[in-house]
């Protein structure tokens, strides 16, 4: 596999909404190369018609009884929130100005 | 102070939990200003806590942990006190509930004094990952205390409480241990509820103890754990009996020393892994070299599966909810600016190694390929298994490292993991135990592995190695 871009790193930075400037690219992409290197290992590895394991005991669903019982403090919770309107999360704005 | 002694002599009536929260309490004043060990301390709580504790032993209450002081890791949510997880994106956060592990400790009578510090998020080894400042390794205060429950162990070993609760999704708990000079446990996946626990790798992440000695670490696992309805991964199974099995010995026990648990160690780290082999042969087991070489391709596999998890689970810190916001002109300018300004270097790192690992055209070669290593990885512990009872192996490749040895080589820090990580891929049960001391006279751990549920066999073994203190 070819090794590491910087333009693959931005592109990353993006989907994960995070901002770097140029000398914080330059040195991500050097770190992350670094550790995807050494995950080669796996690469060469034939590992056809092993099954993945994403969670050690296998995950099922757990459903509780459907009885209705406390749950969080609203006021609570939402004296934790950055801004509040009208008991509702508020954020800036999502929809742009009509053209 | 240990926490059987403390809980008996509460119990008895011959000193109360305001005594010894209060004497606790000045050992954190002595020494916290240079460890930063304790991030939040919660000095009037701890000690209206332990009034309410010696109301309870007066009223008849019979409590495994009277008194007994406890750090807990930063990322344990306790409802309306300061939960940063070592980050700067959740300051001044207070959670509206409380884990269910600081619910069972309360419930037991144990009290707590504090938030203890730790890498960001756990990510890191030697704690010198926090938006709050590196903790210092109070055996040695140019060394760090290991990571990423670096606070929990430095807590313990500085005597400012006699247990501490950490996490350990690679490591974080047994590897700070071995650089403390404590006993570690990271317990089989789902024995230990993780509801209030923040995520960082959710089919990794276990919390357990830190304690002086095996003892000690059994009664606190003993209290925390058990089936808890609020986590869907947890056992359905009560809490296992290990304080009644702690002298049960390894007469008759099969161990296999792993070559791959002690590759690449230090010389001095092999020596003592050596000798608690003999040590184990001298108490009647039967010691085998082992080989198991999946375990080298642990690292790999672990630095993109649990980079992938956290991607998926810090993707909730948004500014929307709680924590930091940082303002933009509109809600996605917002979240960039929260997440940059909130999230440190490491962090960042490991969100974008993980959605690199996940990203269309590169699942298949990095995350997809990773699971099927863990696969392999329970194969080979299984096979093991059939042969021997026990693993035995370092814990960490060297005693405590300098300050700001390995911060500025990722790659270097990861290294320090490669002999837990196993554990952790396999959702199995592992113990580390000092066992006699390296250079400058620093503590080295010994690993004991066992398979799911097997914690009361490893801590009887842990129990052999302790008593002989490292000769």
């Amino acid at each position: 596999m070819e090794r590491l871009s910087r333009a693959e790193v931005a592109k990353v930075a993006r989907l994960a909404r995070i901002a770097l400037d140029d000398v914080e690219l330059e040195r991500f992409t050097d770190q992350l190369a670094q550790v995807l290197e050494h995950a080669r290992d796996l690469e060469a590895l034939d590992l056809a018609g092993v099954a993945p394991t994403a969670h050690p005991h296998g995950l099922i669903n757990v459903v509780r009884d459907d009885e209705v019982r406390a749950s969080l403090d609203r006021a609570e919770v939402l004296a934790q929130a950055p801004d509040v309107v009208e008991d509702r999360f508020a954020v800036p704005r999502i929809i742009g100005e009509a053209p | 102070m240990n926490a059987l002694e403390v809980a008996a002599s509460v119990r008895a009536g011959a000193t109360t939990a305001v005594e010894v929260v209060a004497e606790c309490l000045e050992r954190v004043a002595t020494r916290n200003a240079e460890l930063n060990v304790f991030i939040h301390l919660d000095a009037e709580g701890a000690l209206a806590s332990a009034a309410r504790v010696d109301e309870r032993v007066a009223a008849g209450a019979s409590l495994p942990l009277a008194g007994v002081p406890v750090a807990l890791k930063d990322n344990l949510c306790v409802r309306g006190q300061p939960t940063t997880a070592g980050s700067r994106i959740l300051a001044g956060w207070r959670p509206p509930y409380d884990a269910t592990v600081v619910g069972r400790l309360a419930g037991a009578g144990a009290v707590a004094l504090g938030k203890a510090n730790m890498d960001e998020f756990a990510m890191g080894s030697s704690t010198e990952t926090s938006a709050y400042g590196p903790t210092r390794n109070p055996l040695d205060p140019t060394r760090v205390p290991g990571g990423s429950s670096g606070g929990s162990a430095a807590a313990v070993a500085a005597g400012m409480v006699p247990v501490a609760l950490g996490s350990d999704t690679g490591g974080s708990i047994r590897q700070p241990a071995a650089l403390c000079g404590l006993v570690g446990v990271k317990p089989t996946y789902g024995l230990v509820s993780r509801y209030g626990l923040i995520a960082f790798a959710s089919s990794l992440d276990q919390i357990g103890p830190f304690a002086h000695t095996v003892a000690e670490a059994a009664l606190v696992l003993e209290v925390i754990a058990g089936h808890d309805p609020l986590d869907t991964t947890s056992l359905p199974e009560p809490a296992p009996e290990l304080s009644s099995h702690l002298d049960d010995g390894v007469a008759g026990r099969r161990v296999g020393l792993v070559r791959e648990l002690v590759e690449g160690a230090d010389p001095e780290v092999l020596d003592a892994v050596r000798r608690a082999a003999e040590t184990l042969t001298r108490a009647g087991a039967t010691v085998e070299e082992v080989s198991i070489p999946e375990i080298k391709l642990g690292l790999s596999a672990y630095y993109l599966i649990a980079p992938a998890e956290a991607s998926s689970n810090l993707a909730r810190y948004d500014g929307v909810r709680y924590g930091l916001r940082v303002d933009g002109p509109d809600v996605e300018a917002m979240n960039v600016a929260t997440r940059t300004v909130g999230f440190g270097d490491e962090v960042k790192r490991r969100i974008m190694l993980g959605t690199y690992a996940l990203s269309a055209g590169y699942y298949d070669a990095y995350y997809g390929q990773a699971l099927k290593v863990r696969t392999r990885m329970i194969e080979a512990f299984a096979r093991a298994y059939a042969r021997v009872d026990t693993l035995l192996g370092a814990t960490a490749p060297s005693v405590a490292f300098a300050l700001g040895a390995k911060t500025q080589d990722p790659l270097a820090m990861y290294l320090s993991d490669v002999f837990t990580i196993p554990t952790n891929l396999a959702g199995e049960a592992a113990v580390s135990v000092p066992f006699g001391a390296g250079e400058g006279g620093l503590p080295i751990g010994v690993q004991l592995l066992g398979p799911a549920r097997s914690e009361a066999r490893l801590l009887a073994a842990a129990r052999v190695l302790e008593a002989e203190g490292g000769r």
